[in-house]
């Protein structure tokens, strides 16, 4: 079996509630709570879920930004969990981010130069003269013009900083780049160029991503492979036909039938999951989903259902599926 | 910060025209200005040797003999020369012992701020245990140990007056961290110390540029404390603060040698004070400017 580029293993982010006074810990909050994921070199995962369900932590914690608590991220076979900041030197120019956020992700005292300078100079790539060099290219590279070196973040558009932000993620020549909600800050207008352009870009170099988002519209177009997280866990993965036409776990099929149908009348039957999402620091027992599944059975409420293969490439986490 | 909506004009255009529209803030910057010129420019303006003594022309009155324009003090060395000396005393000592103050300030409180846990318990209960103590106290205790020359003077007065720095530029940090741009500094690689003074400290400049103002103002006025009571700069060498001191003894009779130099005092700390208050309502946008 060839290694996948990243295989994601058990993967647990735990937060720590303290009290205000003591700092006694009081409870925790499982931000991402046992999450098994992997990508080939190449492919586009994406993860979906509702907001606060996990997945923005699971990609930073891929990388390290927050430190994973439990389970294994190996990239390229090499586990990389407890790496050392210099251990990880190596793999931080082999995975990059692109953040959701194009105004608060831009230092607003650098200029663009600086901004897409600044990985070549932590990695003590090239002289001054080679790095202005790379940074006109980087910007030709995402559509942006070699002035715009000179100019600073709050001269741009949000779409424009997007570009730039992309530009940095990508001035190391990563083979992975996580994209944490890329384009829902961005207009609807200025969403198809931002995806058309990253869509572009894993063509010519050859990326593999990870795109976080709760737009399935975004995911349909872009996805090889997705991920589907309720609550900290990976409900139900399975490529991208077979989870928009035979989604399995009950969760998924909610989703998806939240989706507005562009043509009028034509409506799906809707089952949307009743009442809230539960919080993180008091998970249900059992399938964090069974209180708001329409199918819930008493075995929910007591055991988590462990993730079943039930197609090539399709698993889903439910005790109403049998393979 | 400079979010949302494109800007009409360049980011310094727009503080400069949110500074020019604050009356006081710009006649502060002229007194500041001044001040600063005639400093600098002291052995030029100055009309007397300041240190010169004729004891056959003491107490001459301001403004009645064109050789000696704001008169003569107890010694009969002239008073205008000696305000102009005396400022560039006081003055370098302001600046010095501010920058003592936004060094050491800054650095503790972008360490506090950045590093966070333990350190910033440790750092910030420090900051706590300072400000328990009058700062005229600790100037006092420590001035009667050291020599007093200009360069200690300055930094005695520094290091007993970051505190106040440090919490800012630390809350400053705290707010900036938690920001993507310092995460996507981190998937790079880049190191701590690459990150606190790359990434962080130019983006918590402009309250440091206004503590920075506010302090040579109170440097000043501490330069004159210290010195008044006899611990600042030693004479002959003219400082405000001793030159009240000399004062003190004639105030009944011969009271310009008090109030000429109060008044520089007074205005170098309100001059730097309006300046500081029209710099921060310039450089914090979320501030409403009044009318």
């Amino acid at each position: 079996m060839v290694e996948p580029l990243l295989r994601v293993t058990g993967l647990e982010v735990h937060f720590p509630i303290r009290s205000a006074l003591l700092r006694r810990r009081t409870g925790t909050v499982r931000a991402v709570d046992g999450v098994t994921l992997e990508v080939a070199r190449g492919e586009t995962l994406a993860i979906v879920g509702e907001s606060g369900c996990g997945k923005t932590t699971t990609g930073k914690s891929i990388l390290r930004l927050i430190e994973p608590t439990g389970g294994s991220i190996r990239f390229d076979g090499e586990e990389i969990t407890h790496h050392s900041a210099r251990q990880l030197s190596p793999f931080r120019r082999r995975m990059q981010i692109v953040f959701q956020d194009p105004y608060a992700s831009l230092n607003p005292r650098m200029s663009v130069g600086g901004i897409l300078a600044a990985p070549f100079e932590i990695h003590r790539i090239g002289d001054a003269k080679d790095r202005a060099d790379r940074v006109a290219e980087l910007l030709r590279t995402v559509g942006l013009p070699p002035e715009a070196a000179r100019r600073y973040p709050h001269e741009f558009s949000g779409g424009q900083r997007q570009r730039i932000g992309i530009a940095r993620a990508l001035a190391l020549r990563p083979e992975l780049v996580i994209g944490d909600e890329p384009v829902s800050a961005l207009d609807v207008s200025i969403q198809a160029q931002i995806i058309n352009l990253m869509k572009r870009l894993q063509a010519e170099l050859g990326l593999a991503y990870i795109m976080i988002s709760h737009n399935l519209a975004v995911v349909s177009h872009v996805a090889d492979r997705v991920a589907v997280m309720y609550l900290g866990r990976v409900v139900e993965t399975a490529p991208r036909e077979a989870l928009f036409f035979e989604a399995r776990h009950p969760y998924t099929q909610a989703l998806l039938s939240a989706v507005p149908e562009p043509v009028p009348g034509r409506r799906r039957a809707r089952h949307v999951p009743q009442g809230d999402v539960p919080s993180p620091s008091r998970p249900p027992s059992g399938c964090h989903f069974h209180p708001r599944c329409p199918h819930a059975m008493p075995r929910c409420a007591e055991e988590a259902p462990a993730s079943r293969i039930i197609a090539p490439g399709h698993a889903v986490a439910c005790h109403l599926v049998t393979p | 910060m400079s979010a949302a909506a494109a800007p009409p004009q360049s980011q310094s255009g727009r503080i400069w025209s949110r500074f020019r529209r604050h009356r006081l803030a710009l006649a502060g910057g002229f007194v500041v200005a001044l001040l600063l010129a005639s400093a600098l420019f002291a052995p030029l303006l100055a009309p007397q040797d300041p240190t010169l003594l004729d004891t056959a022309l003491r107490f001459r009155p301001p403004f009645a003999d064109w050789h000696f324009p704001l008169g003569t003090d107890e010694l009969g060395r002239d008073t205008l020369s000696r305000l102009l000396w005396g400022g560039r005393v006081s003055l370098t000592v302001g600046l010095v012992a501010m920058i003592t103050t936004v060094m050491t300030g800054a650095l503790i409180g972008i360490t506090a701020g950045f590093i966070g846990g333990f350190v910033d318990t440790l750092l910030m209960r420090f900051v706590d245990t300072m400000l328990c103590f009058p700062q005229v106290f600790l100037l006092l205790v420590v001035a009667a140990f050291v020599p007093p020359t200009l360069l200690s003077i300055s930094l005695i007065i520094g290091l007993t007056s970051w505190m106040e720095v440090s919490r800012i530029v630390r809350a400053e940090i705290l707010n900036l961290k938690e920001q993507d741009f310092v995460a996507a500094a981190r998937a790079l690689g880049a190191s701590r110390t690459r990150i606190m003074f790359r990434e962080l400290l130019p983006n918590a400049a402009a309250p440091i540029l206004v503590a920075a103002t506010l302090k040579v103002a109170s440097a000043v006025l501490m330069e004159s404390y210290i010195s008044y009571l006899g611990y600042g700069v030693q004479p002959p060498l003219a400082s405000w603060g001793n030159m009240l001191t000399n004062a003190q003894g004639y105030f009944d009779t011969v009271p310009w040698l008090a109030i000429l130099p109060g008044v520089a005092i007074t205005l170098t700390v309100m001059g730097f004070n309006f300046l500081g208050d029209g710099l921060r309502d310039a450089l914090d946008p979320r501030l409403r400017m009044d009318p």
